[in-house]
This record gives structure tokens, sequence and C-alpha cells, in this order.
């Protein structure tokens, strides 16, 4: 059926559009710029929110009595827009006014300062009053959790991370809570997020616009134990970092900065600087070995063996199925997350290797995600109260840490990652997109499983940006059937078809956040751009394609640390250090 | 019980109609005589007010009272009590009716039961004391029908309230309920029932005024699985209680308008969403939907046919957002009942998803009665885009408080001189607020303005559901539309900033001003901040939240500026704008007032004139009230 179109005027300028587009929309591809505060429509993933609440994009239109929201009117055959009439630019202030005068004027000592989109609208309308200040302030809950950090009295009350928190993740940690001047977004009966469901996913700290949810800072520890000089201090960069970072200093979306990172890092004072990628590769070398047990047991008949086999590198996601999906612990990979490996290894392996006691050591990680910082805070990751990972930092902190350290990011040569722990192939870059922890066992389990060496190691059917994506692989006959979800709604989805039995994988990959770690909650802001996420996908991709190795086996650094410590995977030495269990966490 | 089929209607109607014929005749004539066995009269009714306001007046003991006066004097084959819906005129209630002598007693308790029963209805004499006095002419007035309250009256919604049992539905088919419905089935096409509203011209009731013949074509238009007819029983407006009237005395004409509804939209069920608060509403509409069940008027094939609808109740926790049809429909469904974005309209998108119908309750309640007359009728009341009748709660200070039902086109001073009795205590009329708080306040001079939803809204105020607060000259304006503003903040939902932050700005900026902290500047912006709500709010609670400042602005600038400029409250209303002084002519320094001045603020010798320090006194008035030679004034 040929696609509905209708003709429109918008400020003097004829323009047809497909049916359903909206006003917003349409004066976007004629280049009007309308300005937005609740709207994000994140094409591409499922990530939307149009309440028309903040009311900030009104327009004109003849023959309507008041104005209207661009964001959520559809165009219709014939309409007329006027986006900058001095009605529409002073009931456009007036509602910026209004939000400022129950907005905290601290911008000074906000961590979104610059990054905020309440403060650009502000510079945008030209505000150099606030005329309605002085009235009083709603009154909200302030919290720090492990992850998140929450100012509610900086809400502005756009319901982004209610979208996405319900509709998204389908976690329902954030919601509306009373009525008035007085609304809040907080967790049921205003508990605090700690006593939530939340899996610290950070999606609703990704999508707020202003200072409202933030990450917990660690700067400032990091800096102090850069300065001690009794600590040995070891940083671990996640794959999805380097495809980002760049964005921090305006460069493209999409630049890879691998070098320049670790050049920086080591600028900042790091002992050693490693790569959670070689994690990555050892996280397929355990959680293949996994897959190829669980799978040989079942081909052999033995009917105990629970299948699919879930991923669990995302902490988030752990989060997810402990919280909601208690009956079903049993069927994760025991596997740890590559961060988490990272911090066992180099705690135990490395630093006997280096001489180096364990309350000496400091293991930091630099990661996309925001639950990974609550990760480092599990129990099970510690021996004696010392952690494996002492703490995490966000994309967002470290290129904070680099400015603040005076570093020219743009100009600094590259360097290189330390060895052993700084070596990896290619299969664990891809780790930090939708797909990519799948593509990376696969590459290893086909040659394990069949014996037969893979040529192309490249599988596309399992790339992409579809919510959920299925794929049949042939390994010598046997027909693997692998899922991959990402997005916490879409796990949801794969999770209840198989508690009601319907399952058809024999592999399922999930990731909480949309795109997976490239999209994470620690990442440089996106503001509702959906191709800076694919710019930072195509970065990884490019990192693999042009690595010497790209099958975690083959990793030499991997198999010395076999040979020299663990034995072999699944060892019981492998299993004290590099697996874990799940615990039933519902909330009801 | 087996479903009705039209010829059991009919003989169901026939045996109701006869024990309605004494009430049917008695509407229609006015009696001079009283009635009483003891003259002759062969059978009496009873009729007793069970409205919620009468209720709360103990008017269930008059009746336990009268059955068991009838009891003890062995007549109860001779008359009856019946419990009805409200009469109305609330003021003068608890009312108690006696047919067929139509005598109107109001103010009733239930120890006049015994009384009534022995003196008039054995006795056939009047009591004189419980008769309505007509406050003009002092003389008692025994027929309603007499009294100014009622003459302009015109009951169309109210048509049953007050004159049948709303627990017998019996009743209802003796009025001709459910003929109405059945005729829809049996001889009209749903296309044809819509025509027929569409000719009426009804409008929505619930304020908005859209053609409910228009609304009901756009969700019969819709393709889809399922539809649904939403009653509308979240009546919020301050002081209104038309919804709840109508539900309370003519559950019957809402269930049938429903019905009615669902078959021309193609809908087999039907929502009510009515607030938890309103427990003798819901009892009643229960009742009834049992009753309407049992007759299989509700439920599978009913009367016969293929149409199958039912009906279920939905409860509101009583915000008043939720009268907003989108929100209705979100806290319907479990979800937080807020508004959202219209188009698209409950229409298309409604309860679930599906294209759901929306009315009101009054609206409804006019529906059976429209295609029992037929659309023409309906036209020949009302004005030409306003047709039909509209009932109001009309309150404030005004003589006859109560529920009125009044063709539209009548003028406000039709309605507040003489159905409403004129001004309390004889004060001089100053503004009528209609619409609720999304009204604004009319004066003087729109007082010759006939009453239409058009009308209303040219003069900047609004139908709204149907409240009306009449003011005297002791009110402030300002206190006023910071009153209405008041509400608006508190039952904002806080979905979109300019209701949740700007109506709270301008409620700070109305706060100075009553204590005397106000500027000239604050004037503007109020104007200002109210265009650019009413301009960008999301719904229709926003969207006209600022009328009854903007309003007020306009119709009574004066007063406002005296409260910033001069600093006085002209009504003498805001506290913090009042000067205590005491008056040396009149003071013979008796010292009482000194005596009991909690702030020590009036000093003077006895014997001496005393006199109030302005810098302490609190304004608590206490010097007025200990006064024995009224040497203070308030200025």
């Amino acid at each position: 059926m040929e696609e509905k179109k209708v003709s429109l005027k918008i400020d003097r300028h004829e323009i047809t559009v497909p049916e359903g587009t909206t006003v917003l929309e349409a004066a976007r591809i004629i280049g009007i710029n309308i300005p937005t505060l609740c709207h994000i429509d994140l094409k591409g993933t499922c990530i939307k929110n149009k309440p028309a609440s903040c009311r900030i994009c009104v327009v004109e239109i003849e023959g309507r009595r008041n104005l209207a929201p661009a964001c959520a009117t559809k165009c219709t055959e014939g309409m007329v827009v006027s986006t900058s009439t001095l009605r529409v630019m002073n009931a456009r202030k007036i509602v910026a006014e209004l939000i400022l005068s129950d907005h905290p004027n601290d911008c000074l000592t906000c961590p979104k300062s610059s990054d905020c989109e309440l403060q650009r609208l502000a510079l945008r309308f030209n505000i150099r009053e606030m005329p309605f200040n002085g009235g009083e302030l709603s009154l909200r809950k302030r919290e720090v959790t492990a992850s998140i950090v929450r100012n509610m009295d900086k809400c502005i009350f756009c319901r982004r991370c209610e979208s996405v928190c319900n509709d998204v993740q389908t976690v329902g940690a954030l919601g509306a809570i009373r009525r008035g001047f007085n609304t809040t977004i907080a967790p049921a009966f205003d508990k605090m997020m700690v006593q939530s469901e939340c899996t610290y996913c950070g999606q609703c700290v990704a999508v707020c616009p202003t200072g409202a949810l933030t990450e917990r800072d660690h700067t400032n520890r990091l800096l102090e134990d850069l300065s001690n000089p009794e600590k040995t201090v070891i940083v671990q960069t996640a794959p999805a970092v380097r495809a980002a970072l760049g964005e921090e200093f305006g460069m493209p979306a999409g630049s890879l900065v691998t070098g320049k990172m670790v050049y920086a890092l080591r600028e900042l004072g790091f002992d050693y600087v490693f790569d959670t990628d070689f994690a990555a590769d050892l996280t397929i070398m355990e959680e293949g070995t996994e897959i190829l047990n669980r799978l040989s047991r079942y081909l052999d008949g033995d009917k105990s063996v629970r299948l699919p086999i879930l991923t669990s590198c995302c902490p988030a996601w752990v989060n997810f199925f402990e919280h909601q999906f208690p009956d079903m612990l049993d069927i994760p990979s025991t596997a740890r997350s590559p961060q988490q490996m990272f911090g066992s290894i180099a705690k135990t392996y490395w630093a006997e290797k280096m001489g180096i006691p364990r309350e000496n050591l400091v293991v930091v990680s630099i990661m996309p995600c925001l639950a990974k910082k609550y990760e480092c805070d599990r129990d099970e990751f510690k021996t004696g109260g010392n952690p494996d990972v002492d703490y995490s930092l966000s994309t967002r902190e470290l290129a904070r840490l680099i400015k603040r350290a005076n570093i020219g990011f743009r100009l600094v040569p590259d360097s290189e990652f330390d060895n052993p722990l700084g070596a990896s192939t290619g299969a664990g870059v891809i780790f930090g997109t939708s797909g990519g922890v799948m593509e990376a066992a696969l590459r290893s389990v086909y040659e394990i499983y069949t014996g037969k060496k893979l040529e192309h190691v490249e599988f596309e059917s399992v790339r992409g940006t579809e919510g959920v994506r299925r794929a049949s692989i042939d390994l010598n006959g046997f027909e693997l059937k692998v899922g991959i979800a990402h997005g916490l709604g879409n796990a949801r989805r794969l999770l209840n078809e198989i508690r009601e039995g319907k399952n058809e994988y024999h592999v399922i990959e999930i990731m909480a956040c949309p795109g997976g770690c490239i999209g994470g909650g620690g990442q440089p802001m996106h503001h509702g751009n959906a191709e800076i996420l694919q710019a930072r996908t195509r970065a990884l991709y490019a990192e693999d394609a042009a690595k010497p190795l790209r099958k975690s086996h083959e990793n030499p650094f991997i198999q010395q640390l076999y040979e020299e410590y663990l034995g072999k995977p699944m060892s019981e030495k492998a299993h004290a250090l590099l697996h874990t269990h799940y615990f039933n966490k519902s909330v009801n | 019980m087996k479903t009705l089929s039209i010829q059991d209607l009919e003989r169901i109607r026939k045996s109701a109609q006869a024990d309605l014929q004494i009430r049917e005749e008695s509407n229609k004539r006015t009696t001079e005589a009283s009635c009483g066995l003891a003259l002759g009269t062969p059978s009496l009714q009873v009729l007793v007010c069970g409205g919620t306001g009468c209720k709360a007046s103990a008017s269930h003991d008059i009746v336990d009272n009268l059955k068991k006066a009838i009891e003890e004097n062995g007549i109860a084959d001779k008359v009856e009590v019946i419990t009805t819906g409200c009469f109305g005129f609330c003021e003068k209630g608890p009312i108690v009716k006696i047919i067929p002598d139509n005598t109107f007693y109001t103010q009733v308790e239930p120890k006049d039961a015994e009384e009534i029963v022995r003196q008039h209805i054995i006795g056939g004499k009047r009591i004189d004391r419980l008769l309505y006095t007509d406050p003009k002419t002092d003389k008692s007035i025994s027929d309603s029908k007499h009294m100014d309250f009622y003459r302009k009256q015109m009951r169309i919604a109210l048509r049953n309230c007050g004159f049948i049992d709303p627990e017998n539905i019996d009743e209802y088919i003796a009025r001709n309920g459910y003929f109405p419905l059945a005729t829809c089935l049996t001889e009209k096409k749903p296309a044809d029932v819509i025509d027929e509203i569409k000719k009426s011209g009804l409008r929505g009731r619930g304020g908005g005024g859209f053609p409910t013949g228009v609304k009901w074509e756009l969700t019969a238009k819709q393709k889809a699985d399922r539809k649904y007819v939403v009653c509308n029983a979240d009546e919020g407006d301050p002081g209104a209680f038309m919804d709840r009237s109508i539900m309370e005395g003519d559950p019957h004409s809402v269930i049938e308008a429903m019905t009615i509804c669902g078959y021309a939209i193609g809908a087999s069920k039907g929502l009510v969403y009515i607030r938890a608060e309103y427990p003798l509403a819901i009892h009643r509409l229960k009742v009834a939907i049992e009753q309407s069940r049992a007759y299989g008027l509700l439920g599978k094939n009913i009367l016969g046919s293929d149409f199958s609808f039912d009906i279920e109740i939905r409860y509101g926790a009583g915000a008043f957002v939720c009268g907003e049809e989108t929100a209705l429909i979100h806290s319907m469904e479990g979800k937080r009942g807020e508004p959202t974005l219209k188009p698209p309209f409950p229409a298309e998108q409604g309860y679930q998803g599906k294209p759901t119908n929306v009315n009101n309750v009054e609206t409804l309640a006019n529906i059976p009665i429209i295609l029992d007359r037929g659309a023409a009728w309906f036209r020949t009341i009302g004005t030409e885009k306003s047709p039909g009748t509209k009932v109001f709660a009309l309150a404030g200070k005004i003589n006859n408080v109560g529920l009125i039902e009044v063709p539209m086109g009548t003028t406000l001073r039709e309605v507040i001189y003489e159905i409403g009795g004129g001004i309390k205590g004889g004060k001089k009329f100053k503004a009528v607020q209609t619409g609720g708080p999304s009204g604004g306040c009319l004066t003087e001079k729109h007082l010759d303005t006939p009453i239409d939803f058009d009308n209303l809204l040219a003069a900047g105020s609004m139908m709204g559901s149907g409240g009306m607060i009449v003011m005297d000259e002791d009110d402030c304006m300002v206190s006023v539309a910071r009153f209405y503003l008041d509400f608006t903040v508190e039952e904002s939902c806080g979905k979109c900033t300019p209701c949740r932050i700007g109506n709270k700005r301008m409620l700070e900026i109305l706060n100075k001003i009553t204590e005397g902290k106000g500027t000239e500047e604050d004037l503007r912006t109020l104007k200002t901040l109210g265009q650019v709500i009413k301009d960008t709010a999301l719904c229709g609670l926003g969207q006209t939240s600022p009328n009854p400042v903007l309003s007020t602005l306009d119709n009574f600038y004066d007063e406002y500026l005296a409260h910033v400029k001069k600093k006085v409250c002209p009504a003498k209303k805001c506290k913090a704008l009042l000067t205590y002084a005491i008056n040396p002519v009149n003071c013979i320094g008796c010292n009482a007032c000194a005596k009991h001045c909690p702030a020590d603020a009036i000093i003077g010798s006895t014997r001496k004139p005393h006199i109030i320090m302005p810098e302490k006194c609190i304004r608590c008035g206490m010097c007025v009230s200990r006064c024995k030679f009224n040497a203070i004034v308030i200025c």
C-alpha cells in the first residue's frame, strides 16, 4: 500500500510529509529546529518519551484556540503552523522560566552543568532574569546509591526516566507519585531506590535532561589513590569506552580513541593500564566451555540440563533476573562478568606474579555502565572485605578527570596497553555492542566443537539493532540456535517464553541497555541522537576487524594464564576465581 | 426472572402506572384543599426525599417514624411511604410531600412524622409550621408549583427525581422508562438513533458542550473488535451535585441511556466511573443495575433482540482531574489519573486502546426522553444553539440554595432573583461564579445574559458542569479567585509545566496581594501568566484554571488595585489589610476590650477613650466582640 502523504505549511515553507509525521519532525526536515525538553525519540531503539508535558515545543496552528505541542501533534492536510511568532516565543520563555522557578540555581556546582538540556534552553531563550523565582520549591528526596545519585530537586518532571524504566526496561522502579506541585518521580510509595527493583542499568541517567539523576562519582577517590605512593593502582577499560570517550572532547561520534585513552590513563598516573577485553577473552573461554558442556550433555540425552544458557556479563541484567525471575536462577551461565574476572585474576595471579600484597593493589575499572559500580560492591566479589575491583568509573567520569588533569586529549599520541592483562583479540572488543558476546562465543565454540578452522569470523546474522534477534549456526550438522536481546523489556519477553516452556534457543545473549554497552548509562550523553549509538557500534567492529587475532582462544596471554595458573577452563581454580552464583532478590 | 419481551414490559408499565397514577394526576393539577383519610380521600402517598442532603438531616428516620405511625394507626393499606430522589430545594430540606394534595413540607424532623400522620394524613389538616413561607409575601405556600423556586424550572433531566422511588424499576418503567430502548432495538438502526440525537442538538453537559450525537457518530464510525460506553460520574466541582442527584434519584435513566448508546455505537460493555465518596449514588446504581439485569434489560439478548450489553461500576478516588475524559480512562485502566493529549480522542483510542464514548451523567439522563418525545420536541426547549435544559447547583449568598433545572436561555437574573429568591439578608449582588473552578465571575452587567454554552464563554466564563455560586458585597473578589486557584493547585495532576508550576506561582502572587504585599507589577504578571497557562496547558483543567483570576481581574480590577496600591480590602475580608481603631465618641473607657486583647494592643485609662496600637494589633476581632458600645471600627 502506498504511504499516504499530507501537505502543510510551516513558517512560509510548504512541505509534504508521510501521514503520521509530527509537526516537530516535519519542521526538522526543513531545518526549523523547534526547541524541546521532555521529548525523546531514539530511533532504532525503543526509547521514546512523548508525554507532551513540558510545553516547551508549543507552536501556533491556524484555527486552533490554544498553542499545540509540536512533538505530539500530527501533521494534517492543509495545516498552517507558525513556530516563532511572538506569542509562541513568549509562551515558551515563560514556560521555561516557570521550570527554572522550581529548580535550584546551583549550575556552578551541578554535575550536569554544560551538559544540561534545561541550561541550554535558558541560554537559547535568552533568559536573563528569573521573574517567578522566590516562590516555594517542591520538596523531594535525595539518595545516593552505589551507582546512581538521585537529586530530585532538579527533576523537571519530563518523565523520560519513567518511560525508560517502565516501557523500555520493564523494571518498574520509577514512576510518578503525588500530585500537583509536589509531584515527583520515585519508586512506589516514595521508597528508596535501594529498596526497589532497580537494576542500576542507568538508562534513567542516560536520558535525564538535568542533574536530577547522575552517576555516583568516584573521581576524587581515584585521585587520592593515585597520589598514594604505597598503592599500586591499575586500570581496566571496557570495550565500549574507547568508542565514545572522544565525544566528550568534541570528536565525532564513532571516533576510536583507544591509543589516546591509554596514553591519558598513563598521564593520570596509573601504574599499569590494562584492558577489560583481556577478561572478555577469558569470559569466552569459561562461558564457551560451559556452553559446550551443557550442549554435549544435552545432546547425550541428559534430561537434567537446563537450556538455553544465558550470558551473564551484564550486571544490570543479572540484577534483573535476580529480582524478577528468581525461579530461573539456574539458567544463566555462572561465568562472572569480564570486569569481575579481571579483578579476580589481577588480585591473584597478577598480584602474586608481581609480588604486590592484595591490600596495596587498587583495581579500577572504566566502564560505560553504572551497574558496574554496584557490581564491584557485591559481597561475593570480595576477599576478606577487599573487593576484586575496588571501584568503577564511568566514561563520563574519566573524561572529567582527563580535563581536570590538563591533558589535551585530542593532541596526545597513541599508547599501547600493558601486558599481560592488556592483550586481547577482536572477539573481546565486540563485547561492547549488542550481539558481540554471542559472536565472540560462536567464533570459539565453532572451532572447538567442530575442530575446524573458522574462515569467516564475522557472524553477520547476530549483528544489528533489532530488539530481539535470532540465528542458526551449523556446527557440523548440529543446528545451534541462538538469540540476542538488548533492553530489559526484550529480555523479559524472552524469559517469559522460556518460563512458559516455549523456548527455541540453545544460547541467548542479553544486554540490559538498548544497543548494548555502547548505549550504557555511563556513556557520554546521546541527548536522544540515535546516530551516535550506531557510530559507536561501527567503531567497535572496525577495531575488531583491524586486530590480528580475532578469536578469544587464540589470545596467547590467555593460553599462558591457563598454563601457568588456572589449568583448564572450568577447572576447580577457574570455578573459584571466575564463576559465581545468584540470589533471589524478589522484592515481593 | 426470564428475559422480558416488549409485551412483558408493556404489562409492567400498565400495572405500575396504576400505582403511579395518583402521583401523575396530582402533578398535573394545583390543589388548594388538603386531603386526609377523614375527609374521604381513599388513599395517600407520602414522598420523602432520600437524597444525600436530606438523608444527612435524617430523612430516613422520618421514613421510619412515618411508617411506624401509619402502622400504629392501622392505615397501612391506604397510605404508602415512598423514598424518592432529590427534590432540589435543599435549602429547606428534608422535604416531605403529601400526595394527592401536593403539600410540600419543608425542614421536617423525624419527630414531626407522628403529627403528619395524625393531623394531615388522617385528619386532613395541613401543618402550617412545616409549610414554606414566601419571603416576599410572608405567606405560606403549600404546593411547590406556586413557589418561585419551582415556577421557572423545567425538569427534564431531573424528571423522575423527587417523583419516583429510584430503587423500584417498575416506577421507572411506568414513566415510559426502557421504552425508548425497546423502540431503538426493534425499530431503529443504530444510525437512526445517532441521527435523532444529532438532530436534537444535545450538547455535553459535563462542561465542554460538545455535540453528543457527533461524539456518538465518531465512535460508531471506528472499526474495532470492542468498544466501550463510559458514564463520567466523576463530579468534582466544589459544591456541585447535579450528577449525584440524578444517579440517586433516577439511576435507570443513566443505565437506559448507556444501553442505547451501546446499541448506537456498537459497544457491548458500559462502565460507570464514579467517585467512591458517593456511596448512596453507588448503592442506587448497583440496585438499579441488578434490577435491570433481572429483567434482562442488561445482559444477553436484551428484550429478545440480538443486542447484548452490560454495565460495570468503576470507582474513582476523588481526583478532580479524573473528570477529564482521558485522565478518567487512564484511571480506569489502573494507571495514574492524568490526561494525555487529544487527538487521539477516546472515540478513536479510549479504554484499553479501544474506541470509547464518554458522556456525562446529565447528558445521558437526557437521552431516553429525547428519544421518547423526539428531537423536534427537545429543540423547542432552550436556545437555537443550546437546546434543552441545564441543571445547576445553586449556592452561595442566595436565599434558595439547591438544585435547579432551567431551559437554556433563562437569564442569570431570573435564576438568581426569581428561582434563587435574591441575595441573602437583602445584601447587594456582586458576582456569580459559573463553571466551577474552571469558570469565571460574572457581574451585574451580565445578569440579563441568557444562559447557554456560547454566551457564558463569550462573557468570560463557562457552563462547566453546572456549579453556580452567588456572591454579595461582602465577598472579596481577590479572595474568591484565590479560593478557586487554591483548589486547582491542589487538584492539578502535575503533568504539564504551566499547570503544575504556573498555577502555583499565580497562587503565591494572590497570597501576596491578600497579605498586603502585592504590587501593580504583580497584577500584570498575573494576567500574562494566566494567559500563557490558558494557552499552553495540556488539558481542560489547566487551560481553564486561570479563568477565575482573569475574569475577576477584568471585572473587578479596581478591587485588585485597592489591595495593591491603597493596601485596602474593600470587602473587608483580607485580614492583613484591615485596620482596627476605636471611635472616641462611642468609647466610654470600660476597659473590656483592653482586658481581652490577646496582643496587649489596646491602651487607655479607665473612663477615657482607648487607643489600638496598629503595630501590635493582630486583627483577631476580639475587641469587636467584647465592646458593648459599638466603638471599634474596622477600616
